[in-house]
């Protein structure tokens, strides 16, 4: 990412498509979950699962079909993303098979690899069906009233577990929030991308803050306000996190103003706040961030999160190894919002490290998919895209890992979750899709003009 | 655009390195401080998942594990449960453990260090040995006789190798089965509950934790005393005691239930069991006499393991004359465990040298190395070498021709002493009925066992008890099963 790479587009930048790379990574991701997968039935029963063949290739079609996909429908894409997921995926269903093995009557991993191949068919249908990203723009305000239905509707599905998130119908059950997240990537990069300069530069100026006029910001705010609403209603925090985060990040990216970043932390501040001290379901994980052992020390047993610590500090520097460690007395969460524990009991800070860096080199490339792109819509949605990875993973880790109040949400790709894995997928395809578009050298026979055009955004012409 | 992309990157970046500067805090730095909170489970979990250690009685393990497939794998067995209880103790996932398995606990669970192959390696590694087993001095066949003579009636036998100090038999009765309190669960709390609550204790260990007034068992104590102090130096010289003996210092008359106690020689008395005469014995040897004597023997001796803790037995250390008197026939504040009345009879066996008695024999890795072995130990010198050959004559005279008849088995030289303890408020309880004794073959050089016997007998009619009607039967089968070993 060195400032040549995306404000001047030398001739030699004309990318070789890498995906020979790709495929030997992919291969590569597909042999260690493998070995993961392996590794759990030799620690456990002394002997390979039976079924090793099985998953292997389960989880090996799944990538070629994956790759075939990208090959020859965005053969310029970024090599690397596809094999992250593919591992951070497979890594996942082991994690869910060790802990399966400590719930006899809840097989999770099967399931899971079925909602992965769910997740797979979506990301060939968006890399196969999706030409260009810029369609996407059209439909900025249908994807917002979507994401608005796909909010509202669990308000009127039971609560599981104290937050009111589940649509549940026969034996199937998803998070609508989850889907939400890209539609309103979707909608803020697309009004972003065609009102950012009216937000930079019109309205009034208040102290050194510039306000844009309430024609311009109103929508925005508004529906910003309707969607967390609707959260604290549904008591699911994380999710409000995660949304507030992405509108503050894309509208800082969108218009320079640091001033937004300060409002942003100001309204995040006094909103957590409010929420902490009077909503009693978010009170409690507060009081239990505060003090994870307070229940301990009531008699009443440790906390979910207390048991999270002791998983993560069972694990050490390297790890118990897989199957051997203890994380399952984290309870009814183990696979889902605590499987981040898992990997932190049995691989240990090596190995949580090593999925860390996975997270961030996917944010990463979804970053420099964003940098190398012309027109601001795709910009936006590839750092909305990657924001969101960043974000969720940071809200759910650091909740598990008491950096911050816990927060229920998925670890993406690694946790247990239908809704989740195919919303992870579906981000993933998108990127790969930008990427492609970013990637792709230039056919006109006169690359200057979109040389300029990507120049024209850089600092020069924005500097206040 | 760009640079606010770099910035937004970036702030993402540092959300990441947040996590992992989060992730060494809670893994590395405050790692020891959550794996020794006494919530987390995990110490629990990794105890019982492997197969626990067996404790051995001669080859025969008399414990196992098997693997119920909980949470906490392996729960403990036990093969003979009630007759080995008192050895054995419990291992239970929910009540923690006893006895032996408590003592050895290290071993059995596979921690103690020595199991480990190279010194301090298991410190580096965190890994554990699967469990040690350690095998017991205890003679499966002196056991069993013990507890069938004992036959459910309340009591406790304890006996041991004079020559050594190992134990070949700790019986207490009524008993239970440690296996019904292994692991967890509404069954085990009820079982805890039921023996807890029940009127006949199963869950006391009465040879090595309960003591009783020794009665008339004690005189061979006094005895020794006596002859070591040469307030008596020959055995079969007529003493100056009146019969009744009026305690000094009081207008208490003391009785004897025997007759011709009349100035009656120290042989004699032992022979009849005169009160009179070994109460008059313990005063004028006095209460420093009396003291350093019984320390020697083991009485009020806090620190007594073999390796479990014994409960002190007990003689006064600050009492009148006439307190005296009675504390030197076995009455007054004076107690005993059956165990410590073994070792009388050990020390008179085994001229006067009391060996420290010890129930572990080795200790040795799952593949059957000894990694330490117990050796034999002079605890005390009881008494001179000739006061043990005079009181090993007595109490041979007690076994052919005085209260002890009972224990005499043919062709083999038995020494022994009856006691009847009276207890409760004014003696009202049904007495305890006490036998210790020894045995020698015809072609050994020494004693080959040495064994006390309590019996509670609760239910019997307090006329007939007895140490020699009650107790010696149960002395002879214990010392004919150690004899043909």
């Amino acid at each position: 990412m060195t400032a040549t790479t995306a404000d001047a587009r030398p001739p030699e930048l004309r990318l070789p498509k890498r995906r020979g790379v790709e495929l030997s990574l992919l291969i590569g991701a597909v042999l260690i979950s493998v070995y993961g997968y392996a590794a759990v039935g030799l620690a456990r029963n002394d002997a390979v699962p039976p079924d090793v063949a099985g998953y292997g290739a389960g989880l090996g079609l799944l990538a070629l079909l994956a790759h075939l996909a990208v090959r020859f429908r965005a053969p310029f894409a970024d090599p690397l993303l596809l094999p992250i997921a593919v591992l951070l995926n497979g890594l996942g269903l082991v994690l869910i098979y060790r802990l399966d093995l400590e719930t006899p009557s809840d097989r999770a991993a099967t399931t899971q690899l079925i909602w992965s191949t769910l997740g797979v068919a979506f990301f060939i249908a968006v890399v196969v069906l999706l030409r260009d990203h810029r369609v996407l723009q059209r439909y900025a305000y249908l994807s917002v009233a979507t994401a608005l239905v796909l909010l509202i509707v669990p308000i009127f599905f039971p609560a599981v577990n104290g937050a009111k998130i589940w649509i549940r119908i026969g034996g199937l059950s998803f998070q609508p929030g989850e889907f939400a997240k890209i539609l309103l990537a979707v909608f803020f990069a697309a009004y972003l991308a065609a009102n950012r300069n009216a937000l930079a530069y019109t309205g009034r100026r208040v102290w050194k803050l510039q306000f844009p006029t309430g024609r311009v910001l109103g929508p925005i705010v508004a529906i910003w306000l309707l969607s967390v609403g609707v959260l604290v209603l549904e008591r699911d925090l994380g999710t409000s996190l995660l949304f507030f985060g992405l509108f503050v990040i894309l509208l800082y990216v969108a218009t320079g103003r640091i001033g937004w970043i300060a409002v942003g932390l100001l309204l995040a501040a006094a909103g957590a706040f409010v929420v902490g001290s009077f909503e009693p379901h978010v009170h409690s994980r507060v009081e239990d961030w505060l003090d994870p052992y307070a229940t301990i020390d009531a008699g009443q047993g440790p906390s979910q999160l207390a048991q999270s610590l002791f998983a993560f500090a069972a694990g050490g520097m390297f790890g118990t190894g897989l199957g051997l460690g203890h994380s399952i007395l984290i309870g009814f969460a183990a696979k889902s919002d605590f499987i981040l524990a898992t990997a932190g009991e049995e691989l240990g800070l090596a190995g949580l490290t090593a999925i860390f860096l996975l997270y961030a080199l996917l944010v990463a490339r979804g970053f420099r998919a964003g940098l190398a792109l012309r027109d601001p819509f795709g910009r936006l949605l590839s750092i909305g895209l990657a924001s969101i990875l960043a974000l969720q993973v940071f809200v759910i880790a650091g909740g598990v890992m008491g950096l911050i109040p816990l927060t229920g949400m998925a670890m993406p790709f690694l946790a247990q979750g239908g809704s989740s894995v195919v919303t992870n997928w579906i981000i993933v395809a998108l990127l790969i899709r930008v990427s492609d578009v970013s990637r792709t050298p230039d056919p006109g026979p006169d690359p200057d003009p979109a040389t300029a055009a990507a120049a024209g955004d850089g600092p020069a012409g924005e500097a206040e | 655009m760009i640079p606010y992309i770099r910035h937004a990157a970036g702030f993402c970046l540092l959300l990441l390195l947040a996590l992992l500067a989060n992730a060494a805090r809670v893994q590395v730095f405050e790692a020891d401080e959550l794996d020794s909170n006494s919530a987390n489970r995990r110490t629990t979990i990794d105890r019982y998942d492997q197969p626990r250690g067996n404790i051995l009685v001669g080859d025969e393990p008399v414990t196992g594990s098997k693997d119920t497939g909980q949470q906490l794998a392996y729960e403990r067995t036990y093969r003979h449960g009630p007759l080995y209880a008192p050895v054995t103790g419990y291992a239970s996932q929910t009540y923690g453990t006893s006895l032996l398995e408590n003592a050895e606990d290290r071993v059995l669970s596979g921690t103690d260090p020595l199991l480990a192959p190279l010194p301090l390696w298991g410190d580096v590694t965190r890994s554990r040995q699967p469990g040690g087993n350690v095998v017991t001095t205890i003679e499966g066949p002196v056991q069993r006789a013990a507890y069938e003579g004992l036959d459910g009636r309340r009591g406790a036998v304890a006996a041991l190798d004079p020559a050594t100090g190992r134990i070949l038999a700790l019986v207490s009765t009524p008993s239970y089965d440690p296996e019904v309190i292994s692991g967890t669960g509404t069954a085990v709390t009820d079982a805890w509950t039921r023996l807890n609550r029940a009127q006949s204790r199963p869950m006391l260990n009465r040879a090595i934790r309960q003591t009783y007034p020794p009665g008339s068992a004690f005189k061979i104590v006094t005895a020794a005393a006596a002859l070591d102090a040469q307030v008596v130096t020959d055995p079969d010289a007529a003493t100056d005691t009146p019969s009744p003996y009026v305690l000094p210092g009081t207008s208490t008359v003391l009785p004897d239930e025997a007759r011709g106690c009349e100035e009656a020689s120290l042989a004699e008395a032992i022979r009849v069991s005169c009160n009179t005469v070994m109460a008059h014995l313990g005063v004028e040897v006095g209460l420093d006499g009396m003291l350093e004597a019984v320390g020697r023997f083991g009485f009020n001796d806090n620190d007594l393991k073999i390796p479990s803790r014994v409960a002190r037995s007990n003689f006064d250390s600050d009492m009148s004359d006439d307190q005296l008197a009675q504390s030197s026939i076995g009455q007054f504040d004076t107690a005993a465990t059956p165990l410590q009345m073994a070792m009388v009879a050990s020390a008179v066996a085994n001229d006067g040298d009391l060996r420290r008695p010890h129930l572990v024999d080795r200790v040795t890795t799952d593949d059957g190395d000894t990694v330490r072995q117990q050796g034999s130990d002079s605890y005390h010198q009881a008494m001179n070498p000739t006061t043990a050959q005079q009181l090993r004559r007595m109490m041979v005279d007690v076994v052919e021709d005085g209260t002890g008849t009972n224990a005499a088995i043919d062709g083999v030289t038995v020494g022994g002493k009856t006691g009847t303890a009276q207890h409760g408020v004014d003696n009202s309880g049904t007495p305890y009925a006490w036998f210790i004794a020894w045995a020698q073959a015809p072609d050994s050089g020494r004693p080959a066992v040495a064994v006390a016997v309590v019996v509670e007998d609760a239910a019997a009619d307090r006329a007939d008890v007895s140490g020699g009607g009650n107790a010696a039967p149960i002395a002879r089968a214990v010392m004919e099963a150690a004899l043909d070993r």
